[in-house]
């Protein structure tokens, strides 16, 4: 019984991240389970195990389209805001320069602005200026959020680089350019990547700006959250799902890359 | 002489050209938040001073600043609604994330990237999904509704949705990860060797954790806690899926206003109020928990 009470107390704290874990992990598990039921309209009660979901992923109306529009603008935003991001990161983490406060200023204040607001007077200026919303506003709006989440990844990580490394490169004859080439730059890239990962699962998952300012486009938010008022399709489980294990393997891939990589 | 005139001359144009580079560099961006952050915001000041003008969706610059007023006097309830939702949902986030990141970040060995990575993956099954999830796990037919009756924790006549609990849960639930990352970040970058010579000086668990680990970890705490508290303020969708019409936060009025009542100016003020009133929160927040390095 004592050994029982200390073994407890000694693994409180693990305990208390497997309960923490189990708290994050529910919906996620329900929506998966919940992909295999065969359901008639609403998607809320058991009736049954079936592949059906899965073997028809595009099955409800609409959703391969809000999927894939979800999917490009993700890529396209992640692109643009990682370049823009990685750039202002680098003028802030390697240079003094005048009006370095106001430019961090107006790198925290998207941050510190509610979603909603940016959303709301993005959608204010489009309509002052008889911009229809669509594609295109969708895009720019992401790329203006995720440019602060991008520039503050990469300027942690290049905080954390060991000066010595490249001051080593230029006492073996490196210009400027060849040690930002094949050390700086290298030795970025890993905070570069965890930038461009965070960038695309902010702009994946945004419902509140999307939703100002996205007109009649579609996106797997907007569709989940529009269908859900009539009865959610067994199919979008079967979408969040595989993003859930696709986001999982690739990033799992990426460590051990990354593993073999210090190995080496 | 003319050569070591020539190389000084070479050398000025060079510092002359890096002293250009950083601004190089932050063009593109800037210009980009300033087009379409700075401008939109000023935009919206300009919207809430407007007046309905004749046809449906146009409005009048006419200077009426009792836009404020009139909003802040129908929907000042909402506005302290989403404070208070927001601080418990924050504190409670707190609470859990907290041991969850010390865990991690201590207690994890070889498994601390994949736990990392565990904790950010279920924002890839969209947050809009998991939050209707939890509706139907809770709701009269779900089976956690159907467990926590079996459990004998709830009556079967009672319901957990549509609830005050319901929403601040679903709000401290959606916004954990956040504050679980930089509780981790800080945490890690803890010395524990600082941890063992509090115990070699004779302090129990609770005053090493008191006195040395939860004062190195403030920089994740106020990070954290921000980076919960500013979403959860200005988030609709959670009262929206998991709430009543008495637990209507800010975000909802604003979203009405806009996109069902088409009252640009009512939502504009009521956006701007917002936005001031967070940064006012946030500002006094960092100078009472004193850190400033947060970008």
């Amino acid at each position: 019984m004592r050994k029982a009470t200390r073994w407890f107390s000694r693994n409180l704290i693990r305990i208390y991240a497997v309960l923490g874990f189990t708290y994050l992990f529910i919906p996620v598990l329900y929506t998966f389970a919940f992909s295999f039921n065969n359901s008639v309209k609403s998607n809320l009660v058991w009736r049954g195990f079936t592949w059906n979901n899965w073997r028809n992923p595009c099955g409800a109306p609409d959703i391969c389209n809000a999927l894939g529009n979800s999917l490009k603008i993700g890529v396209i935003a992640t692109f643009i805001a990682t370049i823009l991001g990685t750039l202002i990161a680098f003028a802030l983490g390697r240079y003094a320069f005048k009006g370095k406060g106001i430019v961090n200023m107006l790198i925290f204040l998207p941050m510190a602005t509610p979603e909603l607001v940016l959303g709301a007077s993005l959608l204010t200026m489009f309509l002052n200026f008889g911009f229809n919303p669509g594609f295109l506003t969708i895009v720019i709006a992401h790329v203006m959020f995720c440019i602060s989440f991008v520039v503050v990844t990469v300027k942690a990580r290049i905080a954390s680089l060991d000066p010595r490394l490249e001051q080593a490169a230029m006492d073996l004859y490196a210009d400027e350019r060849e040690t930002f080439r094949r050390i700086t730059l290298p030795l970025v890239a890993p905070g570069i990547a965890g930038a461009a990962l965070l960038a695309f699962s902010l702009s994946f998952d945004d419902f509140i700006i999307t939703n100002f300012n996205s007109g009649n486009v579609n996106t797997f938010p907007k569709f989940v959250y529009i269908s859900a008022e009539r009865g959610l399709p067994p199919q979008a489980n079967v979408i969040g799902s595989s993003m859930f294990f696709i986001a999982l393997i690739v990033v799992l891939l990426g460590q051990v890359v990354q593993r073999r990589r210090k190995v080496s | 002489m003319a050569f070591l005139q020539a190389v000084a001359k070479k050398g000025e144009a060079s510092t002359k050209r890096r002293s250009l580079l950083p601004y190089l560099l932050l063009l593109p961006g800037m210009v980009w938040l300033i087009f379409f952050f700075l401008l939109p915001i000023l935009t919206l000041v300009s919207t809430s001073t407007k007046t309905p003008g004749l046809g449906i969706g146009e409005f009048d610059q006419t200077y009426r600043f009792a836009n404020f007023w009139d909003a802040l006097v129908n929907s000042h309830t909402q506005f302290v609604r989403s404070f208070v939702y927001a601080g418990i949902a924050t504190f409670a986030a707190l609470l859990i994330a907290y041991p969850l990141a010390y865990a991690i970040a201590f207690k994890s060995g070889r498994w601390k990237n994949v736990l990392l990575v565990l904790v950010v993956a279920p924002f890839f099954t969209s947050f809009i999904l998991r939050t209707i999830a939890w509706k139907q796990i809770l709701g009269g037919q779900g089976i956690g509704f159907k467990a926590l009756v079996w459990l004998h924790i709830v009556s079967p006549d009672s319901h957990v949705t549509a609830s005050t609990f319901a929403v601040i849960a679903g709000l401290t639930y959606n916004f954990l990860p956040f504050m679980t990352l930089p509780l981790y970040s800080s945490l890690e970058r803890i010395d524990p060797r600082t941890m063992e010579a509090s115990g070699d000086l004779y302090a129990n668990a609770l005053t090493t954790f008191r006195k040395v680990t939860l004062p190195l970890s403030m920089p994740g705490v106020v990070a954290g806690t921000l980076l919960t508290f500013i979403p959860a303020a200005g988030d609709y969708v959670n009262a929206e899926i998991l709430g009543n019409p008495n637990t209507k936060m800010i975000g909802n009025v604003i979203n009405s206003r806009y996109l069902q009542i088409v009252d640009y100016p009512t939502a504009a003020a009521l956006s701007f109020t917002l936005m001031v009133a967070i940064l006012i929160v946030v500002t006094l927040y960092i100078r009472k928990a004193g850190t400033e390095d947060l970008v």
